[in-house]
């Protein structure tokens, strides 16, 4: 089996009475996409926090590559090689399309104490910028300011901040969420590629995407990891039927 | 519209020129009324890059203003008085010298910043607003229980403090070190705001978790800014302590760390030279309604008002077309 990224160990985390994280344990291997999956307020976005640093569990681990980063701070744990995108947009509006990347490209140089040159005219951040830009198909909008893009165009700009990271691992939340047909089609075959360079987490509630994608599925009810297995394990299992596909079936 | 860079040279010009129109017409008070315009508009560029850039709606820049004003005070007043400051083993001489005395005061206000930023920045919204106002009292009732310094009555100075070079008491040419202060302040703020740094900082005002996702903190980045932002505002206060001869608790006053606030929001938050149209107004305001009525302040209001419901880009983004604040 290859190399293990990233591994949750017995996370759980309740707020007040409801248990929106019960004991669970999952992990992302190099090469691989893991799907979680799970009906509305399953707390897949709960556990994403957890991983990512933004939510402190009650109690369990998160380890990346064989590193305890539970006590560790979301910015820490980014520069440790977690990279993700949120379920609702998190970009700087205001701010040109390409300013939202140079963010991401001197967060992974670590180097935002200068006060003195022009971020956009440092060529090595902002090539890597651009690359990410184009990557995604959004070069040709760098100067737009990010108020001004689409709902699906956002979605792209989502991805290719992480991708100014060049992460160790992904963890994605919903990224086809709003996108339209063309437009999944388009990022799961980008996605599809993209696990070559880094594992990818992704939670996601369109169907066709995760089927197409997905190494693993992880189905997550009530808090709970209900099931873990390949496409085929889990369109078979019965718990999983009752419990989310059922749902469209 | 004008583009911006035309409004911003206009700007500049506008104050410079009255200023030398005043020398011309020999009005010196005018020139006085410029300078003060020039040095809340370089109190204004300090709180801009925490307001501004960094959304920290500070209460309390009066406590930087203040310190720059007593840093001045306190040297000039023991070389003044020819005693010396006492502070513990050491033992300093004052100084009328304004260079000291600004490094002094941009010291002071600065390490204040840096214990105030540390003790307030986890907070945010109104806690963080009502503790910058917290320290801008305390520091405000120190000073008025401070009798060693003038307690309430405040501290005199009796001849302004010098510069190498130039006669500080010709109005014109003390007008112009303010002015050339503002100019440099001015283009930190510009060359820090198109920085990595400013780009930081500007992100974590809007979205501070994507900010933590790219692996930045946004406390330190506005702990820094903060900082800047009070070193800048305790230059001025140095300077406004030399314009009027005098310092006093009221620099330390709630007040001013308002007013400072009202008259960015008028001028434009964010913008380059929003502090410095809106010192300009408020100047006028104060010196032309002051004269007819002790309530002109309602008139600031009314202004105020207007631009908050009708133009958020205050003043610069009238007259440059672009109506939101901060782009
Ligand atoms: N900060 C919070 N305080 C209280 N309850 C919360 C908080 N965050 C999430 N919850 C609750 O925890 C549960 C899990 O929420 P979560 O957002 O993780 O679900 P999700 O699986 O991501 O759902 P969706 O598919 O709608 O995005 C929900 O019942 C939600 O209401
Ligand atoms: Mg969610």
């Amino acid at each position: 089996m290859s190399e293990l990224i990233l591994a949750t160990h017995n996370l759980s985390k309740s707020f007040g009475a409801l248990k929106a994280t019960d004991d669970v344990s999952i992990n992302l291997r190099a090469g691989e996409i893991h799907a979680l999956i799970g009906p509305n307020g399953a707390g897949k976005s709960t556990l994403i926090a957890q991983i990512s640093g933004g939510l402190r569990p009650d109690a369990g681990r998160v380890m990346l590559m064989g590193r305890d980063v539970t006590q560790y701070g979301t910015a820490t744990r980014a520069r440790a090689g977690l990279g993700r995108t949120f379920q609702i947009s998190a970009l700087a509006m205001e701010d040109s399309v390409l300013e939202n990347v140079l963010l991401g490209a001197l967060g992974a140089e670590g180097r935002p104490w200068r006060f003195w040159s022009r971020a956009t005219a440092d060529a090595e951040m902002r090539a890597r910028a651009m690359t990410a830009l184009e990557r995604v198909g959004l070069a040709d909008d760098h100067d737009k300011r990010t108020a001004e893009l689409s709902h699906g165009q956002r979605r792209q700009l989502e991805v290719a901040v992480a991708l100014t990271l060049s992460p160790r691992a992904f963890l994605m939340d919903e990224p086809m969420a709003g996108l339209g047909a063309g437009g999944s089609k388009r990022l799961t075959g980008f996605l599809d590629g993209l696990r070559e360079e880094a594992p990818i987490l992704l939670v996601e509630h369109d169907m066709d995407a995760v089927f197409a994608l997905a190494d693993r599925i992880s189905v997550l009810a009530s808090g709970r990891v209900i099931a873990t297995g390949t496409v085929a394990e889990i369109r078979a299992d019965r718990a999983v039927r009752t419990a989310y596909l059922g749902e469209d079936a | 519209m004008i583009p911006e860079r035309l409004v911003n040279l206009a700007i500049l010009a506008g104050l410079a020129g009255v200023a030398l129109w005043a020398l011309a017409v020999d009005t010196p008070f005018t020139i006085t009324l410029a300078t003060r315009a020039a040095i809340l508009a370089l109190a204004a560029v300090g709180l801009n890059i925490a307001l501004g850039i960094g959304g920290l709606v500070s209460l309390g820049h009066a406590v930087f203003f203040g310190l720059g004003g007593y840093a001045m005070g306190i040297l000039a007043y023991h070389a003044q008085t020819y005693t010396t400051l006492d502070l513990g083993p050491l033992s300093v001489t004052g100084s009328k010298s304004m260079p000291l005395i600004w490094l002094v005061a941009v010291v002071a206000s600065a390490l204040a910043a840096l214990l105030i930023g540390l003790l307030s920045l986890r907070t945010s919204g109104v806690y963080f607003i009502m503790i910058t106002l917290a320290f801008g009292q305390m520091f405000y009732y120190f000073a008025i229980s401070w009798g060693t310094y003038g307690g309430e009555d405040g501290l005199s100075i009796y001849v302004r403090n010098g510069f190498p070079g130039l006669n500080t008491l010709d109005p014109i040419q003390f007008f112009g070190l303010c002015f050339a202060l503002l100019c440099l302040a001015l283009l930190v703020y510009a060359r820090l705001r198109a920085a990595p740094f400013g780009l930081a900082l500007n992100a974590a005002r809007q979205v501070p978790a994507r900010v933590e996702t790219v692996g930045l903190s946004p406390l330190r980045l506005k702990l820094v800014a903060f900082v800047i932002s009070g070193a800048i505002t305790g230059l001025a206060g140095a300077l406004f302590a030399d314009l009027n001869r005098f310092v006093s608790p009221t620099m330390f006053s709630w007040q001013l760390s308002g007013e400072l606030i009202v008259l960015i929001v008028i001028g434009g938050v964010g913008r380059l030279m929003g502090p410095v149209i809106g010192a300009c107004l408020f100047v006028l305001l104060e010196h032309w309604l002051g004269a007819l009525t002790a309530f002109w302040h309602i008139w600031l209001g009314v202004i105020l008002l207007g631009i908050v419901l009708f133009a958020r880009g205050g003043i610069v983004g009238l007259l440059t077309g672009k109506a939101g604040p901060h782009v």
